[in-house]
């Protein structure tokens, strides 16, 4: 991601030290990572220490400091898909895509995250991909729609 | 729509809205909360768009995708007005029939109509659904009826009249007690008297105050917030500026977690639709008070719910929460009086104002006054949203309104309060829901997430999985929380891996103990109410699992082992086929037998093989019988009489 | 400067205004266990060791005297059974992280803690903070600090910074309590590249 952009979503938020979360998170949603340098020249703009930057850019689960594959599954391990069996839904998903959570694979297609609910609990248990939503997942099914992605 | 500058103005807009909605024409509301969209519920309402111009209808029909009503399980679901029609799991296909038949012919699509799974019986009006029926749904039930991104629509129901009746009829110290009066305790989980925590702001000398809704809803489980922000967002920026009115507030803030990217879209939009009518910004409908609000969003921590963490995100660190002995209404958010309150709590703000304390105290019992939302989940019939009053009994919520337990199988425990709270077992179902009842019994109310377990739930799994939650999600500052929880994890997991010791569960109390006295936050205080209520309700789960290294409800992986049992196995490949390890052996007319060595104890042979055999069972505690050997596997099929 | 006055351990003990009960102890030679506290920075109410019962109008609770800010006529009491329990506890945790660190031992014989009461981790830093808060509190340098959360939470030195401030500073590592400063320096030192060579910015 260039300085430019950069810049001009720190200048948007008037440079604040206070939006620091928001305007990394907004450079996530663009970038899909935040790399060391983004990190550095808001840690500049903002005249806030790089440790501060550093510990938010870790203590927060919504940000990531390596690229991400180009499809993003999210297991919902919340506690009503949990009851319904998420477990064995991840660990089948674990197993097909050869990564685990947190992770991606070689090849930058997929990554894997669990998250602690989406709000769709009727549907549990949830996969989503992409942001699409797959409800009342069950193992068995998760081969035939992690092959529909490319 | 120019700016409405006094309350007489906002009378005189609010009845031109009603008289020109003329109550014949037909609406068709289509529930467009994140569950319903998860599943499909833009593509019914895109149809229904599609299909009203194909039939010339545009000008005579009205189509919306509305705030969540609640009833989950159902969804996509829609209200047909002004009849009131409620048709359940719609999907695109269904709409040319419904606009031909029900539209226009004024007839009732009998298969869409919710049915009573005991009895058949269809519900045709939305009110008839036995769902709702049991419910007092004095917030929820105006979700339907708008949608969240129009303003006008809010308008149309009387909304923002509690705010100028706030600013012109009443003092703020009025405003204060009437909420005082009401006795409204915190839906967030706290559950302190509201009122309180804002006379406490306005009497703080410090002038320039905040009030915050908390709308970082991390229970799993919990969505009440998030249908409330998405469904009805200018009920709590109404609820909110009348709070800043009664404390001498200027400056609000919306901290919505991140995950719902839907909920800050729409309290975005209203928030300037508020702006722009003026109801929020300098001068608000000319009374001389001032108040902008601003959105800020969570990146990902649970902790960040908790208040003082929550004020230290907004101030752009890292969400690790601050001692609480001087009280964060007095020093807060960048060390001023603030007013942190959960959205549900805001929510009810505006109808306490209308209708009056007096009328706000008939719901609810001696100590909790009012409704509370609970979401609903787990192992129940009617997955979604319930609003009840305060005192209904556990009974009621789980089979009057939540259907029972699918499947037949038997109730087990009901947790509530997240990963704060406890589970509360079978003898108690008849427990009268409320701040201190389930206190009492080692629970809590916490946001409000319900999570009903049955007969096939692992109860120290349960206290595991919630400790695992939490040694993720702790900001990991203090010594109890951090290191304490990480031991108890480590416990809990070998118990559930059949390596528990003797000593083990004493060690956990003993941790229990340290992180309940001396943890930092409400997370590491509450973090072992799990484990603890477990304990006391289910403790021969715990010693089955230490002393016998069983588990009783079949549930964790390492101490359990799928069986097939050759008198009942009837090789209709059926299991073989579907297992994801290739871990069953078998072909025609052979019995099939488990791989132990592949077997990843998925499961799903155990879902799949049909109810008529039941050959598939799980063995806990004792060791798997050897497979019989393959000559006796041969099944020899009787051949039929002629 | 108005006075307070209150009792810790059945000794009556005088203290200013915006005082902690830790620094009114302190004042009155009343000695209380702690692992994070320094005087040269803020009271960071981390090691919970500091922790003590305080008796204020018939009620008692547990609170950490180094945040715990002094009121009129409160009775603190430095030991306890609960008291000596809890320290003994939060000694066993931290020895799973630093069985051999001095501070530790002598604490643990004191309020007879075992340092094998849980496995050992694999990480020995304490989580006290000196280190993190020394560098931003009194060098105002912030080349090292805290990383992620919960039980993967760690101190982390920012290499560019440290490459050029620590060689000739270091003053934080005789406040780590456990050494697990030092071996992060120098693991940071090993895996910054050769371009970086501390020894080189600070011979500049």
């Amino acid at each position: 991601m260039d300085k430019d952009r950069i810049d001009q979503i720190v200048d948007k938020h008037h440079s604040e030290p206070s939006a620091l979360i928001q305007i990394l998170l907004e450079i996530q949603a663009e970038n899909h990572w935040l790399p060391k340098e983004a990190l550095e020249r808001v840690s500049e703009r903002l005249q806030v220490p790089m440790t501060r930057v550093q510990h938010i850019a870790t203590f927060y689960k919504a940000f990531s400091l390596v690229p991400k594959g180009r499809h993003e599954i999210h297991i919902c391990v919340g506690t009503a898909c949990h009851v319904r069996g998420a477990s064995r839904v991840l660990d089948t998903v674990e197993g097909l895509t050869g990564i685990k959570p947190g992770e991606t694979d070689l090849d930058l297609k997929f990554s894997l995250e669990t998250v602690n609910c989406l709000g769709c609990c009727a549907l549990g248990p949830v996969v989503e991909i992409d942001g699409k939503a797959h409800g009342k997942m069950a193992p068995g099914q998760t081969a035939e729609v992690l092959k529909s992605y490319e | 729509m120019p700016r409405i500058s006094s309350a007489d103005e906002l009378a005189k807009v609010s009845q031109e809205m009603i008289a020109r909605r003329d109550p014949n024409k037909p609406r068709i509301s289509i529930c467009a909360g994140a569950g319903c969209v998860a599943s499909g519920a833009n593509e019914v309402i895109a149809a229904f768009k599609a299909e009203i111009e194909k039939q010339g209808l545009t000008t005579e029909v009205d189509t919306k995708g509305t705030g969540c009503p609640g009833f989950c399980e159902r969804g996509p679901i829609l209200v047909i007005y002004p009849e009131e029609i409620c048709y359940v799991q719609v999907k695109p296909e269904d709409v040319p029939e419904i606009v031909s038949q029900t539209i226009k012919e004024k007839k009732v699509v009998d298969r869409l109509l919710y049915a009573d799974p005991a009895t058949g019986e269809k519900a045709t009006h939305e009110s008839d659904i036995p769902f709702y029926k049991n419910q007092e749904r004095i917030i929820l039930s105006s979700n339907i009826k708008i949608d969240p991104k129009n303003i006008d629509d809010y308008l149309a129901l009387g909304g923002y009249s509690a705010l100028a009746k706030a600013l012109f009829q009443m003092t703020s110290e009025q405003v204060l007690d009437e909420v005082k009066k009401s006795n409204i305790r915190g839906r967030g989980g706290g559950g302190f008297p509201a009122g309180r925590k804002w006379e406490g702001s306005r009497n703080a000398p410090e002038p320039i105050k905040y009030v915050i809704v908390n709308a970082d809803e991390g229970d799993p489980g919990a969505f009440m917030d998030r249908a409330l922000l998405e469904g009805n967002p200018h009920s709590i920026l109404e609820g909110l500026t009348i709070g800043a009115y009664a404390v001498g507030s200027h400056e609000g803030y919306i901290y919505v977690r991140q995950e719902y990217p839907l909920a800050v879209e729409n309290v975005t939009i209203a928030i300037k639709q508020a702006e722009e009518y003026g109801f929020l910004g300098k001068d608000i409908l000319g009374s001389g008070f001032d108040f902008v609000v601003k959105v800020h969003q969570g990146a990902g921590a649970f902790v960040c719910g908790e208040s003082t963490a929550l004020m230290t995100a907004l101030e752009g660190r890292a969400g690790e929460p601050r001692p609480k002995y001087i009280r964060s209404n007095v020093v807060g958010l960048w060390g001023r009086p603030s007013v942190l309150n959960n959205v549900e709590t805001w929510a009810n703000i505006p109808l306490i104002i209308n209708r009056g304390a007096d009328w706000f105290t008939q719901y609810g019992t001696e100590t909790s006054k009012g409704t509370k939302i609970f979401s609903l989940v787990g192992k129940i019939n009617n997955t979604g949203l319930v609003e009840v009053p305060m005192g209904i009994t556990l009974k009621d919520i789980i089979y009057k309104i939540g259907g029972g337990i699918p499947g037949g199988k038997k109730f087990k425990a009901v947790q509530t309060g997240g990963p704060s709270g406890g589970c509360i077992p079978e003898e108690l179902l008849d427990l009268e829901v409320g701040f201190d009842e389930l206190s009492k019994v080692g629970s809590m109310m916490g946001s409000g997430g319900m999570i009903v377990m049955d007969e096939d739930t692992c109860m120290v799994d349960v206290a595991r999985y919630f400790l695992n939650f939490l040694t993720d999600e702790s900001c990991g500052k203090c010594v109890p929380c951090r290191e304490g929880i990480r031991q108890m994890l480590k416990l809990l997991t070998n118990i559930t891996q059949g390596k528990g010791r003797e000593g083990d569960i004493e060690l956990l109390e003993e941790l229990s103990e340290t992180a309940k006295e001396a943890a930092l936050c409400a997370l590491g205080k509450s973090a072992p109410n799990p484990f603890l209520s477990t304990l006391h309700y289910f403790r021969d789960e715990y010693e089955a699992h230490v002393k016998e290294k069983r588990c009783p409800a079949l549930s964790c992986k390492e101490l359990i082992a799928y069986h097939i049992d050759p008198e009942k196995c009837n090789a209709c490949t059926t299991c073989a086929k579907k297992c994801p390890s290739e871990a069953i052996i078998g072909g025609k007319n052979l019995i099939h037998i488990v791989d132990q060595e592949k077997c990843t104890k998925c499961g799903t042979c155990f879902e799949v093989c049909p109810s008529r055999f039941r050959a598939v069972t799980k063995i806990s505690g004792e060791p798997v019988p050897p497979p019989i050997p393959e000559e006796a596997r041969k099944i020899v099929r009787k051949s039929k009489q002629k | 400067m108005s006075e307070i006055v209150l009792q810790i351990d059945g000794k009556e003990v005088k203290a200013a205004k915006g005082m902690t009960v830790l620094e009114a102890a302190q004042s009155a030679g009343i000695s209380i266990p702690t692992l994070c506290y320094h005087e040269k920075l803020e009271p960071f109410g981390a090691c919970r060791l500091c922790i003590v019962e305080v008796e204020s109008r018939g009620w008692t609770r547990l609170v950490v005297s180094c945040v715990y800010p002094v009121e009129k006529d409160i009775i603190v009491r430095t030991r306890s059974e609960q008291v000596d329990r809890i320290r003994k506890m939060i000694l066993e945790l931290q020895m799973a992280h630093a069985p051999d660190s001095f501070i530790l031992q002598d604490l643990a014989k004191e309020y007879g803690a075992d340092r094998n009461r849980f496995e050992k981790e694999p990480s020995f830093c304490i989580h006290c903070g000196l280190c993190v808060r020394y560098c931003a509190e009194v060098k105002k340098k912030n080349a090292i600090g805290f990383v992620d959360r919960g039980i993967r939470k760690e101190i982390s030195f920012v290499p560019e910074l440290a490459s050029k401030e620590c060689w000739n500073c270091k003053e934080c590592f005789e406040l780590c309590p456990t050494e697990a400063l030092q071996a992060a320096y120098v693991l940071t030192e090993a895996l910054t590249s050769p371009a970086l060579s501390f020894k080189r910015e600070a011979a500049k």
